[in-house]
């Protein structure tokens, strides 16, 4: 289990990490949602202990981690955003590299490196040299440089960027099995989708500060409108004769693209028929109707004011 | 210290750098074929060869038996590839770089140079046009004119055809001259008959052994001293010494930037998210670029002993000694540029600039006993002068283990220095 109580960290006057505190248990996934400069590489470094926190702490399974040669983060695995691999060197030496690291030699490290490399579908390629492999291939054998030691718990620091889509599915796959076997992850990533997919937990940062920590369908009722219905008009009033749905109890926000209305709102079920008893009184005449849950990306802009993508 | 990781991580670097085929070339080639050019041209190679001859002029406008006289002899001297031109065309090739010197030897120079010698007379000019490039050797071309001048001169003064009527002028001028002692006046007079005297007594046997005029009063023997007598000067164990210290030292700029690159990456941040020190890091660096220096000696050395029979004259635990101090105060020199440096890019031109100052000052080009005084006393804070001095010693000077001590010393301790820096502002965290 990997407990961070109250992490922060200042450069100067700005405030990159402030009082960040989440726990997540074997077998789940933390995902760590944020625009650029939020604070997540800096919580994710402070937590592999590529940086001190100005105070705060981070616990696995209860022991304190503390030191540059701490063996409590034998336990931990990092997976770097940029890729961690020297390109000049085969897939093996890599590994061996690595393994070294964590005092990992002869038959142990040879069974792990064969473990990681079936793992990442590169078992054939392990004699080849990284600057030969496709970027999903390099992904892929990122994320198993990680897992040579076998941690308990690993950090993936946006593990997909520029990764095509089969190498992508490999790599949610891998994750998956890992949670399968217990071991507990946190995922930061500007995927949405990937979150979604993949995650139990969803904590949100901005400003360094957490905005959002619950489970994926709790921090989907932290925003006032979690659905959107979208209505086709088959005769569309003039101009700015849909504002007034706005003030119809139960709508959050209304936009009109050409016939297409996109009404935010809180409850399906309980708030349509306001909404449409609204267009039956002004004599305009749905075409087609049809209904979307909001997504992370939404829940995102609602909580910190900016797309995530765009951030 | 976790020595798993030490060694991986050195071992990695030594991999990566000879994967990297510019940084062997850089390391390996460079630095013999460099030396092997110098040495040459400053003569190592070519012992057996002639030295190269100045090039000159010699332009005979006084077309006398004097000038004569010393034209032949200047295309006599082996220093000498003397050709007889006019003064358009001595001038024209001087400009141009075909020839270094040009001597012109004006009209009347024989009578004038002549009682010049006798009477103190005013003296002729010879002019020397110069490729202002070439200021030795016109120092040297001085120096040999000088000596065929004053040859010809006196020959022709004391036993030529006319001297006679050299002798006789100079005696109406020495019995004319005002306010001279009557003793000197008498004794000059007394060295002006004798010399008539034997010039009327040569002149009727021509087959006499005597010569007249001046000749050179001594004879030079050269020797170089070196390691032990007999044991000839080898330039190429300069040449690859300084060059050897030039590109080791370019490598340990390398190894510093290779650290620079890799804080950016994520290889940094999974050597710190394992559970090393950074001590294991520095160490296991300074490891690397010090046994990456030794390979690099032991090539171009065993290259100079091979091919060039460069021998470690002296001491071989001395030059051993030094081989390692050295290699030990690159790696640190190396890990300094790594942690004052902020990226490769900004680092890597300063850092040349600051190795070729080092290299220059310690004596890697040119021997540092060409310096000016202040400047050879100040090069002993450069280390790279510890360096050159202490393998010369080794190698050609044939110096004694003792003579290796202060070179070493002088190398660990700015190998000390430099990783006390190092470490002290060594940047563990990259953000």
């Amino acid at each position: 289990m990997l407990e961070v109580t109250e992490l922060h960290k200042r450069y100067g006057a700005l405030v990159a990490v402030h009082n960040v505190s989440f726990v997540v248990r074997p077998g789940e996934m933390l995902g760590l949602l944020g625009p650029n400069g939020a604070g997540k590489t800096t919580t994710v470094s402070m937590i592999a202990g590529l940086l001190r926190p100005d105070r705060g702490e981070v616990r696995i399974a209860g022991s304190l981690v503390s030191g540059e040669t701490d063996p409590v983060k034998r336990r931990m695995g990092l997976v770097p955003q940029d890729l961690a691999l020297h390109d000049t060197l085969s897939a093996c030496e890599n590994l061996t590299l690595f393994g070294a690291l964590y005092g990992m030699t002869g038959r142990r490290l040879r069974n792990a490196m064969d473990a990681v490399l079936d793992l990442a579908g590169l078992r054939d390629r392990g004699k080849d040299r990284v600057d030969t492999f496709s970027g999903g291939m390099k992904r892929r054998l990122n994320l198993a440089a990680a897992l040579l030691h076998d941690p308990q718990i690993l950090l993936l620091d946006e593990p997909t960027v520029g990764v095509d889509p089969q190498s992508r599915s490999a790599i949610f796959g891998n994750l998956e099995e890992l949670k399968r076997q217990g071991k507990t992850l946190v995922y930061t990533t500007h995927y949405m989708e990937e979150a979604e997919r993949l995650c139990d937990h969803i904590l949100i940062v901005d400003h360094g500060k957490v905005v959002a920590n619950d489970t994926l369908e709790g921090v989907r009722r932290m925003v006032p409108a979690v659905t959107m219905l979208e209505i086709e008009i088959e005769n569309p009033g003039v101009d700015g004769w849909w504002r007034g749905l706005s003030a119809v109890a139960g709508v959050a926000s209304v936009e009109c693209r050409g016939q297409v209305l996109q009404v935010m709102m809180g409850d399906l079920a309980r708030d349509t028929p306001a909404v449409l008893g609204w267009l039956a009184a002004g004599g305009y005449r749905p075409a087609h109707l049809a209904s979307q849950r909001a997504d992370l990306e939404t829940v995102f802009l609602t909580l910190t004011g900016r797309s995530v993508r765009n951030a | 210290m976790n020595f798993t990781a030490f060694f991986a991580l050195a071992r990695r670097d030594v991999r990566l750098f000879f994967l990297d085929r510019r940084a062997v070339v850089m390391s390996f080639l460079a630095p013999i074929l460099i030396a092997s050019f110098f040495g040459y041209i400053f003569g190592g190679a070519a012992k057996d060869e002639p030295a190269s001859k100045i090039e000159m002029a010699a332009v005979d406008r006084d077309a006398s038996g004097i000038s004569a006289h010393i034209v032949a002899a200047l295309k006599a001297d082996p220093a000498l590839q003397v050709k007889k031109l006019s003064l358009e065309d001595a001038r024209e090739a001087v400009r141009s770089g075909k020839i270094t010197v040009a001597a012109v030897i004006p009209a009347g120079f024989a009578d004038g140079a002549v009682r010049a010698f006798l009477r103190a007379s005013e003296q002729p000019e010879i002019q020397l046009l110069y490729d202002p490039s070439h200021g030795p050797e016109v120092q040297m071309v001085r120096g040999i004119l000088t000596q065929h001048v004053i040859e010809a001169v006196s020959s022709e003064a004391f036993g030529g055809s006319n001297a006679p009527k050299y002798l006789d002028e100079a005696m109406r001028d020495l019995n004319a001259a005002p306010g001279m002692d009557p003793s000197d006046r008498s004794a000059i007079r007394r060295l002006l008959t004798d010399i008539g005297g034997l010039n009327q007594r040569q002149r009727e046997n021509p087959q006499s052994p005597v010569r007249t005029g001046l000749n050179m009063p001594y004879k030079v023997r050269e020797e170089a001293v070196t390691a032990h007598h007999g044991v000839p000067y080898n330039s190429m164990a300069h040449s690859f010494a300084g060059m050897a210290v030039q590109f080791i030292l370019f490598m340990g700029i390398d190894a510093g930037l290779v650290v620079l690159a890799q804080r950016r990456s994520g290889l940094w941040k999974r050597l710190q998210a394992a559970p090393i020190s950074r001590f294991t890091v520095i160490g296991s660096r300074t490891a690397s670029a010090a046994g990456i220096s030794a390979l690099i000696l032991t090539a171009v050395f065993g290259f100079a002993r091979l091919v060039f029979n460069v021998r470690v004259e002296g001491s071989f635990p001395g030059f051993l000694g030094v081989c390692v101090a050295f290699s030990l105060m690159t790696a640190t020199f190396g890990l300094l540029i790594a942690v004052l440096g902020k990226t490769p890019e900004a680092t890597r031109g300063i850092a040349i600039l600051v190795t070729l100052l080092l290299v220059m000052l310690g004596g890697s080009w040119v021997p540092a006993f060409l310096f000016p005084a202040w400047l050879q006393k100040l090069t002993f804070l450069i280390p790279t002068r510890w360096a050159v001095d202490g393998l010369d010693g080794m190698l050609w000077r044939g110096l004694s283990w003792n003579a290796a001590v202060g070179p070493i010393l002088a190398l660990l301790g700015f190998a000390i220095l430099f990783a006390a820096v190092a470490i002290w502002r060594f940047r563990w965290e990259t953000e």
